[in-house]
């Protein structure tokens, strides 16, 4: 009853090609940045920030780069990590190379210095497609870490091989306390996200979905494959980059440059799948659900009497994990993001039948 | 029947002498033809006789071992289809070749990219040069969509239309580019016989109003007799008949190409 579209008319191109195009969805938009900028900050406790918070935040950062490249431009790649590594090597270098840069500046260039090698990695998928080119990224994935081990001046020859993130400030403001990490990093995320948006919604977003969709058709309408391929390797990497950035800077405050594994290219890629391949709000759905699960099943059964050991608990979420997958590859390939779309669309009717 | 008044200009773009084949198959054996400006004409021929590879060849996509395809007075050399795209070639597919997640608007924006420019940074800020791009070219996008009569379909998801209306939803993506030469790789095969009425209508509105030179193929004779300027009939990968329909009609050689010979 609430969520009715009718009545109101779009009179100008410029509201029919608005993100929100319905004011309640606007409204809603609107309470949930006030709810996640102040709301949040009023009752977060410090486990909340570091535990769920924060590196929900990275994650969702690192999901929706790997989702421009796999959701929206069809190339499956398995070098999230790898990449998330760079990011995190690179900021962490400039960082401490030159210590007065601005801290915006420095996760800039990361994710610059990321994008470009992710472009020199993107190069196969010129020739290949699908699996072989998810071979031809897990590559990247076992050789950058090995360098980053290998390759001493990268952690500035620490003989532990650990880097630690430098203090962050920028503009005289010191980012300390979790509250303060947290409200960066949702800073630097939405700003991000929106730029994403606007991406897929206009000439690049296009470009990408033509050549998943169907890349010979986009080929004989005049689009380069060669441009649009590297353009999303580029974009996806330099979001990858930045996330990998705040995964160290702002989440674990140290790690060893290997750390980067190949655990983590699955973890984002199972984010994008549960939350929805080629959608913004999927990345967030998936990274926030893949975070929040292990936390559910190991709080939700003892406080239904049941007393499950860890281990089981554990094995359990590998199992809930694999079910999961295999259902929403069966079920629903579009993910959370479409059961969320659904819902709105029978909204618009509720209570009627239609 | 074309209206005799329509003025049919020079060459347009020349085949000559185009052999192309694969491994051992020889799929085209030295065609020659031409295709004027603002005509329309039709390549028809059996299954099998060459037609859709010669459209490639045209396009881009195929690269014959001999001859010369000379357009717009320049001999071509070879070029990738995103080239010939540029040069205002267009095409629809045989069997759809839509981008199935996009909605219907889309797909016809992405036709349209050619025109567009902003890159990646305009794009990613969005507010300013590129929303003003999309909305002119937007404008544009909707006189197709007013012109082909979809404006009911413009943010449904392509997969989820019918067939007819997909083959009309490529044509508006073909047209969206505002091409020279538009080739149309059967643009009615499988429709019954409203929808063929009304993709001819299309078809002749396109080539009588905005000018464009059509190079279409086509089974239905009906329909090639009735809409086409000029006929080009190929079988076997030779050309066996070119004129315009009446005279490719009572052609004796084409004749047998249809029925077969008694040997």
């Amino acid at each position: 009853m609430l969520y009715r579209e009718s009545g109101q008319y779009k009179t100008t191109y410029s509201a029919d090609q608005a993100i929100f195009t319905i004011p309640q969805d606007r409204v809603f938009f609107a309470l949930l940045m006030l709810a996640a900028f102040v709301g949040i900050p009023l009752v977060a406790t410090n486990y909340v920030y570091t535990a769920l918070l924060i590196p929900f935040l990275c994650l969702s950062l690192a999901a929706l780069g790997l989702n421009i490249l796999t959701g929206y431009c069809g190339q499956l790649s398995l070098g999230t990590g790898a990449f998330m590594g760079v990011g995190a090597v690179a900021a962490w270098n400039i960082a401490t190379r030159v210590p007065d840069l601005n801290l915006l500046v420095v996760f800039a260039l990361a994710g610059l210095i990321t994008a470009a090698v992710g472009m020199f990695f993107g190069l196969p998928s010129l020739r290949i497609k699908g699996f072989y080119l998810a071979v031809a990224t897990l590559a990247a994935q076992f050789f950058l870490p090995w360098l980053f081990v290998k390759w001493g001046w990268l952690t500035n020859y620490a003989s532990s091989g650990v880097i630690t993130a430098p203090q962050l400030k920028m503009f005289g403001w010191e980012v300390d306390t979790p509250m303060e990490k947290y409200l960066f990093a949702l800073s630097v995320v939405t700003l991000l996200a929106l730029m994403a948006k606007n991406l897929v919604r206009s000439n690049p977003g296009r470009q990408w979905m033509a050549i998943r969709d169907m890349d010979i058709a986009a080929e004989i309408i005049g689009i380069r494959p060669v441009v649009a391929k590297l353009t999303a390797f580029a974009v996806s990497s330099f979001y990858i980059g930045i996330a990998g950035a705040l995964y160290l800077f702002v989440y674990l405050g140290s790690t060893e440059p290997d750390g980067f594994g190949i655990s983590l290219s699955f973890q984002a890629l199972f984010m994008i799948i549960i939350g929805g391949l080629g959608s913004i709000l999927g990345s967030f759905l998936g990274a926030f659900f893949i975070l929040l699960l292990p936390i559910f099943l190991t709080r939700v059964p003892p406080m239904l009497g049941f007393d499950l050991s860890t281990a089981l608990v554990s094995h359990l979420e590998f199992m809930v994990f694999g079910a999961l997958i295999v259902f929403f590859l069966i079920v629903e390939p579009h993910g959370l993001a479409r059961l969320w779309q659904i819902t709105k669309e029978k909204l618009r009717i509720w209570p009627f039948p239609y | 029947m074309s209206a005799p008044e329509k003025n049919i200009g020079d060459i347009l773009l020349k085949v000559e002498n185009i052999s192309l084949s694969f491994g051992g198959v020889k799929a085209l054996t030295d065609i020659s033809f031409e295709i004027r400006e603002r005509e329309i004409l039709a390549i028809i021929g059996p299954n099998g006789a060459g037609k859709s590879s010669m459209l490639n060849c045209i396009n881009g996509f195929y690269h014959p071992q001999q001859g010369t395809i000379t357009y717009r007075g320049e001999k071509r050399k070879q070029m990738r289809p995103h080239e010939a795209a540029k040069q205002g070639i267009a095409r629809t597919f045989q069997n759809i070749a839509l981008f199935k997640g996009m909605s219907t608007l889309d797909n016809i924006m992405t036709g349209r990219l050619l025109k567009m420019k902003s890159g990646l940074f305009t794009s990613a800020i969005y507010k300013g040069p590129a929303e003003r791009e999309q909305i002119e070219h937007r404008e544009f996008c909707e006189r197709i969509i007013d012109f082909l009569e979809i404006e009911a379909i413009r943010k449904v998801p392509v997969g989820r239309l019918p067939y007819g209306l997909q083959k009309r939803v490529e044509l508006a993506r073909a047209l969206a580019a505002e091409p020279t030469l538009l080739l149309l790789d059967e643009p009615m095969a499988g429709m019954n016989l409203e929808e063929k009425q009304d993709m001819c209508r299309f078809i002749l509105d396109v080539n009588d109003e905005f000018g464009t030179t059509i190079c279409l193929i086509e089974h239905d004779m009906g329909v090639v007799m009735d809409i086409s300027d000029r006929v080009v009939v190929l079988d076997y990968g030779r050309k066996i008949g070119d004129g315009i329909p009446d005279e490719v009609k009572s052609s004796q050689a084409v004749i047998d190409a249809y029925l077969g010979v008694q040997h």
